[in-house]
């Protein structure tokens, strides 16, 4: 293994986040403070309870993945994505590394950031909205797999995209609308049972559900389907990077 | 015994670093960019691979370094497979490429720093500094490379390349788009390194490189390797080229202050052929063509027309040049 190698592409990909501070870390947290301010403290005092949970407290663990997932999908996608556009990936392809330094350096810095920036937002959430923290190490625990899964997903992307175009794409068109549908403002039993089970196709409901289990201790679906879940895109993800490092798909000819 | 240097590795002292036997590529539109490609690498020789754009060069290249997936053949750094052994390969193989690719808002400091560690290097400051000051970089350390001139950006990916010490150095057509200072810098460079036992494989488009640098030269078009020659005997193959002069009056004999030229009669004697080293020039000598048509008119001799003669390779070789610019 070769640890160097993993150093300097953490190292390198921690310092670019540095230097993109407001992009990476004030932007999001602005755009959700601002839900937590307009649904949480402003509609959600007019809102009814849910399972006994006062609104403005049960949207944070929503709201929490949306950025999470978003951040870690852009974050993960443009570390991979930009030395393809700019040419420098011909270094780290070669580079005595296999795919496994390469993922460790990239996602591991992408989840890292997602974990610092979900965590600033938790605190955040605290300062508009009373929070109740049932399960303490499973909501970290819930972090730090969803920040993992969800920056291999967007490595994925990274690679798989030929242009920015596609590299908002999957964030925009994919991720966000199945984070709000999947629950992050409502519990899924609110809804028609029609509606109910075509939800549950929703891989984010698992996420969502879980999460916010670990918030509140009540949840959609059991605890235990949701970690499965996780685990489950985590081996499909992990299993692509492999096939496309062994066939070099998308970054040699 | 001529006074220049022994010559470091020849066909008789095989010592391959790098080997490619077979070695083809086909891209996925279908184009064929090396035909089976046979090359041996001596150790601590210096190597010029010449060709015009298009002939190869840098696939062939990139398919060493683990850039582009070969379609057949076997490649193998000092008897290592580069699949089945490449962390051993790679990490003794530096390589600048042809574009000015680097990481625009990275400082050189860090970027050079990176690429060590990338190729699995600990840390090594002092080294930094010697390759950044051998490459004049040391005052731009701290500068992000966005700001640096394209001749300073080249000077980086060479840092980057050197920056993890290998013993096979990848040079990608580096004189393109750099200044005659850069060039006479990095050739010192070069030379510095292979007096220092690494083995160098530059590419280029041009005679001249290949000639000021190289200890041995393969000419490669259209994805054939068309000839591996040492650098004097491709020279002087090369070199010869010859001066027919059609005379106004045949003559009989060679008059006897022209002997010294080595002149030939041909055409019943109207034409005298002068045959002339046309590297001569660039070695500081004279092709003599001027003290030999002073020589013609102290004789009287009128002349029709002149015509010049290159050996085949020469022809080939032009061929080549003209294609590529
Ligand atoms: N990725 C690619 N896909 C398709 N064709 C390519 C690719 N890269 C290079 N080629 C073609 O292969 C041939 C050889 O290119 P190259 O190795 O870059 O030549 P050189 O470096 O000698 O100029 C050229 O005709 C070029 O257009
Ligand atoms: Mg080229």
């Amino acid at each position: 293994m070769n640890i160097h190698a993993i150093k300097a592409i953490y190292v390198f990909e921690m310092a670019r986040a540095i230097r993109t501070v407001w992009q990476s870390i004030v932007a999001p947290v602005i755009t959700t403070s601002l839900y937590f301010v307009v649904f949480g403290a402003a509609i959600g005092s007019r809102m009814e309870e849910i399972d006994g949970v006062p609104y403005g407290a049960f949207i944070v663990p929503g709201l929490i993945m949306l950025t999470l997932l978003t951040q870690s999908i852009a974050n993960a996608s443009f570390g991979i994505y930009f030395p393809r556009f700019t040419g420098t990936i011909y270094e780290l392809l070669s580079a005595p590394v296999s795919f496994v330094e390469v993922v460790i350096g990239y996602v591991g810095a992408a989840a890292t950031k997602s974990v610092i920036l979900g965590i600033i937002i938790l605190i955040t959430a605290s300062f508009f909205v009373p929070l109740r923290l049932e399960h303490p190490l499973w909501m970290v625990g819930f972090l730090v797999l969803t920040a993992v899964t969800f920056s291999l997903f967007g490595f994925i992307i990274g690679i798989w995209a030929d242009g920015f175009e596609k590299l908002q794409f999957v964030p925009l068109l994919i991720v966000t609308p199945l984070t709000f549908l999947g629950g992050t403002f409502y519990s899924i039993d609110m809804l028609p049972p029609v509606w109910r089970t075509i939800t549950l196709f929703n891989p984010v409901v698992y996420l969502i559900s879980g999460f916010r289990w670990s918030f509140t201790g009540t949840a959609d679906v059991g605890i235990e389907v949701s970690l499965v879940m996780i685990l489950i895109f985590l081996a499909v993800c992990h299993g692509a990077v492999w096939w496309i490092f062994k066939t070099g798909y998308r970054l040699k000819s | 015994m001529s006074a220049s240097p022994p010559p470091r590795a020849t066909s008789a002292t095989p010592d391959p670093i790098l080997v490619l036997k077979g070695v083809s590529k086909t891209y996925a539109t279908g184009l064929t960019a090396l035909k089976s490609v046979d090359l041996a690498i001596q150790r601590g020789e210096i190597f010029a691979l010449l060709g015009p754009n298009g002939a190869g060069k840098t696939t062939l290249i990139s398919i060493i370094c683990g850039l582009v997936k070969r379609s057949t053949g076997t490649v193998s750094v000092d008897g290592l497979d580069i699949d089945r052994d490449y962390r051993a390969v790679r990490s003794r193989i530096g390589l600048v490429p042809q574009e000015l690719t680097a990481d625009a808002f990275e400082t050189v400091w860090a970027t050079v720093s990176f690429s060590r560690g990338l190729f699995g290097k600990p840390s090594n400051p002092a080294l930094i500094e010697t390759i950044l000051r051998q490459l004049s970089l040391w005052e731009k350390r701290d500068s992000k490379i966005m700001t640096l001139s394209g001749g300073m950006k080249r000077r980086v990916l060479i840092a980057k390349a050197l920056s993890h010490e290998p013993n096979l150095l990848f040079l990608d057509e580096p004189s393109a788009g750099v200044d005659v200072e850069l060039r006479r810098d990095m050739w010192d460079v070069v030379r510095g390194l292979r007096d220092a036992g690494v083995t160098i494989i530059l590419t280029t488009h041009y005679l001249e490189e290949a000639e000021e640098m190289a200890d041995r030269v393969g000419v490669i078009a259209k994805g054939e390797l068309i000839l591996v020659e040492e650098k004097q005997a491709l020279m002087t193959k090369l070199g010869k080229k010859t001066l027919a002069i059609q005379l106004s009056t045949p003559l009989a004999a060679i008059p006897p202050s022209l002997e010294g030229f080595g002149l030939s009669l041909a055409a019943e004697g109207s034409e005298l052929v002068y045959t002339y080293d046309t590297t001569a020039e660039r070695t500081g000598e004279r092709t003599g063509i001027t003290r030999l048509l002073q020589g013609l008119a102290a004789e009287g001799l009128a002349f029709r027309d002149l015509r010049t003669e290159q050996s085949s390779l020469e022809e080939i070789f032009v061929s080549l040049v003209r294609e590529a610019s």
